[in-house]
């Protein structure tokens, strides 16, 4: 069944704005299916409001409407372009909301337009939770006791049979948002009304808790021939309870016999074919791991952050699949894209293990409740490849950069015994370390004594057996590299499980030079191995590798000359999409200038991991050990650190200690520009004003300092991104509680204390090649100065300063360009007064 | 205990032991399925042959009471990357340590499975030894050239007896080559009265029972050397509804007159798509072939090729242009993997039914 000749011209729509539960993910769907419709000469018409984006960029769709996402905006462009079909699986809940709107509103009938992969009756039924228990109910798929509730006496009812706890599940929204888990009338009460309030029809789902049971989730695809094929299942660390997006998930899955999993994927293909989606869904369920039986949780007829996860776990392109299936294609007639060859009517095959590790907000919201349930509250994640559990979950845990080297959480492992239960309880976003702990405790006890044995922590967290094996496996080699003196097999069987050097560093006690002598003697090095889809059965034409510790590597080192591009690894607050965008805008460049582009980078809901973006995509932890590695391995004439923020910009002073060569701005200029004592004095010998500030690592320092300067103050750690924390203090109690609960004061953490300059915050964004400076853009701020910047409304052009001060702006810039010795791109925030533009801050890189 | 594998031609790969004490000459081979070792493991068809799993992670939900698709292991050895000593399933009884020592057969891990697979799709499929015990590699090399791998395990890996599993419905006679426990089943439930027969069975023997239909299982093995199996089904052309699956449909193109080659390193994994050329339908399937059938062979004797494999395009299914006979080289049976072919199943019984074969 090939294409549909009718389709002249598509519409996609995309996501919007980043917000928890639909991130990065929807521009690489997004990007992905605007290349597979024009791969086609079909012309792609696309409407995005976020600019942040690859999928926005020329060249990327025919057209792009930056408008937002409303029903009467899209409306005004189909009026316009009068497409003939329109993708509206790609653009998450938001996509799909706006075409039951569209729909509703009759606009798709008047312009004759197509709604193409999903249909009216798919998304009714998959999302309104009514039809979809009938729905399951007519196929015979088990679903748990619940009731469609618009009132609070409806739910009190309900609980009066069922008893708690129950879930609470609002209708019509992303992300869980609004829902949760009642374990009493007060907790029912709350979150039955802010359900309510939620849902977009003031409807909700109280249904029975599966909580404890095992969650399983299948990445399906099927064409518009009815074939059906499973991606990806995929196994949750966290048992239900835990929104799939704050789990822990692993790739394949793992802890099923085949019967269990064919079960389960039956069950899958039957669903999918039921809602008669031409394209991808996600189906999630929850497994009783006594009885064996199962249930329907969710289902989401469209692409998702699980296929995202799904696509690069496995290799397998689901987003530009759907989109070709989607213009007509049956599964069948298309190309395996890894292979080249074979048929992309296959199921992927893993020859390894992947992990998936949330990354949450928590450092910047210090007062949120960590305690994770059916809300999602993660920004972004981290996915890590390994041929171990074990070393694909410590990788992981290297790439979240949450300042951990391994498993032990110093302030989890000075906790007394009840902190520590109570720790495992509350179910937050640390419990894999308390679990570790516990095991430790467990290990030094002999495991027999209560509440640390196997199974009673088991029993507490019902993670799998499984799962707490391999956790205790690693908390076992913690022991022995402290207890034993290093050799080759100790380090080897160390580096195999994942563990990186400061933690081999950390345990061993030995110093880093007789480790690296260990290390080059017997060689022990990583290898690199290709993500291929199908076990090594055919060969692969993707360079997509990851690094392992095995015989064979596989990672062909080519002749070119190669330029590395460190990415910006997982999405949270301050660090978003934007840098990803930078990411591969500077790896097209790299390619037409006739480098070899190789990026390395651990994100997999974006462009950048994209196997089809660079040249090479090491998939890996932007550790400094990782980073190290790929750059021995392949010997990149430079390295660019400028486009992946602050995570890029932390390894300059490592990777230019080691020698290696940094393309751009220096690392001594970046330096300059982070060190809050260097930097004021540059500024006062080029005779450019500043807030008068102070760098503190103690109490007294700070109150020091508060006399010197006098309040107001704007207080901040330094050498962090994202202002975590930055906050505008009046007096000595606001600053007293700010130090006593925002941050960590220490020799390692100070504290930067400037004087408030209240006014206008302006940023300036300048390149500059070493020689010349160019100025795109000078951005003024709507919020007054105190207000973060990426919190704040910017405008572009500036609209109320005066020529002189742009003046005085573009002379300062000049200047502190020159004087830091920017190559590359540079971010400049001032002050203004009034009077005088004072320097606030400089980011000698992307932002 | 060490383990190690060493293969003609000279490679060799050390890794750790498990399972039992043992040294084993086979064929190495690679199997891509990500679950369903235990069902691979206890399948005929891997008699004499050493198995290369290229998921890496071999064990984590043990070995349960219920996964055997026949009464013991008939692969000669397993390589894997890592084995679980601790897994985690409602259903488990003992690790896979401890049933491969239990059976006899040794296990290699601690290796790197992918090279290996790769090179087995790069040279073929190899003879191999497989050991345990810490031999020299002299000692290895020795065995090596010593051991003619056999090619006719089909003639002992299926029942000696006749096997009788009763049923209220159609009654179909079964040609054992090495039968998976699962298509019996498959049959079973259906309502079918099975007589299980030897691979070599007079027609004569078969025909008293007075069977609605044939059927033709899988098995190990070259099927040029299944002789009397082929002759048998040829006396029965004509006669029955006949359904063949993997070697049964191998033996059923030979027994028309056409003729099977082996393949560089076959197929064995669950995740082949196979394109139904009549309906236009694909689906996923489960495989685990050395042999196919030549598709100009058997379309001159009268058969219409109806599958092919998507990523080959070789042979995966026929049917006789007018005599209600069919046969797949995949496994409708999954067991493991996927079910989606299972309609097969009731394709046999309309035909039994006497239905037409092209519906």
């Amino acid at each position: 069944m090939p294409k549909n000749e009718a389709l002249k011209k598509v519409l996609i729509i995309g996501s919007g704005p980043i917000i928890i539960g639909q991130a990065a993910e929807f521009d690489y769907a997004g990007t992905q299916s605007c290349k597979a419709i024009r791969e086609e000469g079909i012309e792609c018409v696309l409407v995005n409001s976020n600019p942040a984006t690859i999928m926005t960029d020329p060249g990327i769709a025919d057209k792009v409407y930056l408008e937002p996402l409303t029903a009467e905006a899209l409306a005004a462009v189909i009026e316009r372009e009068r497409p003939d079909g329109m993708l509206a699986g790609f653009g998450g809940q938001t996509g799909l909301n706006l075409a039951m709107e569209l729909e509703q509103a009759g606009v798709l009938r008047k312009y004759g337009v197509r709604l193409l992969g999903v249909n009216m009756d798919s998304i009714r039924r998959a999302e309104d939770r009514n039809e979809f228990r009938q729905l399951m109910m007519e196929i015979g798929e088990p679903i748990p006791r619940s009731v469609i509730a618009t009132s609070l006496d409806e739910c009190t009812a309900f609980v009066r049979e069922a008893g708690y706890p129950v879930i609470i599940r609002p209708a019509y929204t992303l992300g869980g948002t609004g829902g949760g888990i009642a374990t009493n009338d007060g907790e029912l009460r709350l979150l039955a009304e802010r359900g309510m309030e939620n849902s977009a029809i003031g409807q909700i789902l109280l249904e029975e808790s599966v909580a404890g049971w095992k969650e399983i989730e299948y990445e399906v695809m099927r064409d518009g021939k009815d074939n059906c094929i499973t991606v990806c299942g995929m196994e949750n660390f966290d048992p239900v309870g835990v929104h799939t997006g704050d789990s822990i998930v692993i790739a394949p899955i793992q802890t099923l016999r085949d019967a269990e999993y064919q079960m389960l994927r039956d069950a899958a293909l039957r669903i999918i074919r039921s809602l008669e989606i031409e394209g991808g869904c996600n189906v999630q369920f929850a497994l009783d791991p006594d009885t064996g039986a199962y249930i329907v949780i969710e289902v989401n007829p469209r692409v998702s952050r699980s296929s995202a996860l799904a696509s690069k776990a496995a290799g397998y392109p689901i987003a530009k699949l759907a989109a070709k299936i989607a213009l007509g294609y049956s599964l069948d007639e298309l190309k395996n894209y890894v292979t080249g060859e074979t048929s992309a009517c296959c199921e992927p095959t893993l020859d390894y293990c992947v992990v998936k590790f949330p990354k949450w907000p928590f450092d910047k919201f210090k007062t949120a409740s960590r305690k994770l349930g059916t809300q999602m509250k993660a920004t972004g994640e981290v996915m890590s490849i390994s041929r171990t559990f074990e070393s694909a979950l410590l990788k992981a845990i290297t790439s979240l950069e949450i300042r951990l080297d391994g498993m032990r959480a110093p302030h989890i492992m000075s906790m007394t015994d009840e902190e520590l239960l109570a720790k495992i309880d509350f179910r937050d976003d640390e419990r894999i370390f308390a679990i570790a702990e516990a095991m430790r405790r467990g290990r030094a006890r002999n495991g027999t004594s209560p509440p640390f044995t196997r199974e009673a922590i088991y029993e507490q967290t019902k993670v799998d057996r499984w799962f707490l094996s391999k956790v205790d496996r690693i908390v076992k080699m913690e022991k022995t590299l402290a207890e034993n003196a290093i050799n080759a097999d100790i380090l080897y069987e160390a580096e195999e499980l994942g563990f990186t050097d400061n933690e081999i560093l950390a345990l061993s006690n030995v110093p880093r030079e007789v480790l690296t002598d260990i290390r080059v003697y017997n060689d022990i090095f990583p290898v690199y191995k290709v993500v291929d889809t199908c076990g090594g059965e055919f060969e692969a034409v993707t360079p997509y590798y990851y690094s392992c510790f095995d015989t064979e590597d596989e990672s062909r080192i080519s002749e070119e000359r190669k330029i590395l591009v460190v990415g910006s690894g997982p999405i949270r607050i301050g660090q978003g999409i934007e840098f990803d965008y930078c990411c591969v805008q500077g790896v097209w460049a790299i390619k037409d200038l006739g480098y070899e582009a190789i990026i390395i980078n651990n994100n997999p809901e974006t462009v950048s991991t994209d196997f089809d973006t660079s040249d090479k995509l090491y998939f890996e932890a932007l550790h400094i050990d990782d980073v190290m590695n790929v750059i021995k391995k392949e010997r990149p004439e430079g390295v660019i650190l400028q486009f992946g923020g602050q995570t890029s910009l932390n390894l300059a002073e490592a990777l230019s200690r080691r020698g290696i060569r940094i393309l751009g701005t220096s690392f001594a200029s970046i330096d300059l520009a982070e060190d809050r004592q260097k930097f004021n004095e540059l500024l006062t010998s080029l005779g450019i004003p500043t807030p008068a500030g102070r760098s503190v690592t103690d109490r007294d320092a700070a109150f020091g300092a508060v006399q010197a300067l006098g309040y107001p103050l704007v207080v901040r750690p330094s050498y962090v991104i994202g202002g975590r924390a930055m906050q505008v203090v009046y007096s000595d109690a606001e600053l007293m509680e700010y130090l006593d609960e925002a941050v960590s004061l220490g020799v390692d953490h100070p504290v930067l204390i400037d004087r408030y300059i209240e006014g206008k915050e302006i940023e300036v964004d300048a390149i500059a090649d070493g020689t010349d400076i160019l100025i795109p853009g000078i951005m003024e701020h709507v919020e007054r100065t105190g207000v973060h910047s990426g919190d704040s409304i910017s405008v572009y052009p500036p609209h109320s300063i005066g020529t002189d001060v742009e003046r005085i702006l573009t002379d300062y810039t000049e200047r502190i360009v020159k004087a830091l010795g920017v190559v590359g791109l540079v971010n400049i925030q001032y002050a203004y007064d009034g009077r005088d533009d004072h320097v606030i801050e400089v980011n000698p890189r992307s932002s | 205990m060490e383990g190690m594998i060493y293969l003609e031609g000279g490679a060799l790969y050390r890794g750790m032991g498990f399972g039992a004490s043992r040294t084993n000459v086979g064929e190495l081979v690679f199997n891509t399925s990500m679950t369903g070792y235990q069902g691979i493991l206890t399948d005929p068809s891997y008699k004499g042959q050493i198995i290369n799993m290229t998921y890496p992670l071999i064990g984590n939900y043990g070995v349960s009471d219920i996964d055997w698709q026949s009464e013991f292991i008939h692969a000669f050895g397993l390589v894997t990357r890592d084995i679980s000593f601790r897994p985690s399933n409602r259903c488990s009884v003992m690790t896979i340590n401890d049933w491969l020592a239990g059976q006899g057969v040794p296990g290699v891990y601690y290796v790197d499975t992918r090279a290996i697979a790769k090179r087995i799709r790069k040279e073929g499929t190899v003879k191999c030894v497989i050991s345990t015990e810490g031999i020299p590699r002299e000692t290895a090399a020795r065995l090596l050239s010593e051991t003619n791998l056999r090619c006719d395990y089909m003639r002992e890996a299926g029942t000696k007896d006749v096997q009788h599993f009763p049923g209220g419905g159609k009654r179909v006679a079964i040609l054992d080559f090495g039968i998976k426990r699962n298509i019996i089943t498959s049959m079973t439930n259906r309502d079918c009265d099975v007589f299980l027969f030897p691979y070599d069975s007079e027609p004569e023997r078969i025909m008293a029972v007075r069977p609605d239909g044939l059927f033709l299982s899988n098995g190990p093995g070259d099927p040029q050397e299944a002789t009397r199996g082929i002759e048998t089904t040829r006396a029965f052309l004509g006669k029955l509804p006949i359904f063949g699956i993997c070697m049964g449909h191998q033996v059923l193109a030979l027994a028309v007159g056409g003729s099977t080659y082996k393949l560089k390193f076959g197929h064995r994994g669950a995740n082949h798509g196979v394109r139904d050329l009549e309906t236009d339908r694909s689906v996923i399937t489960s495989q685990n072939h050395s042999y196919a059938v030549e598709a100009a062979g058997v379309e001159r004797q009268g058969m219409i090729v109806t599958h092919v494999n998507l990523n080959d395009g070789t042979v995966e299914g026929m049917r006789h242009r007018e005599l209600p006979i069919f046969s797949v080289q995949y496994h409708p049976e999954g067991s493991p993997g996927p079910n989606d072919s299972e309609y097969l199943f009731d394709r046999f019984l309309s035909l039994m039914e006497g239905g037409r074969n092209d519906a």
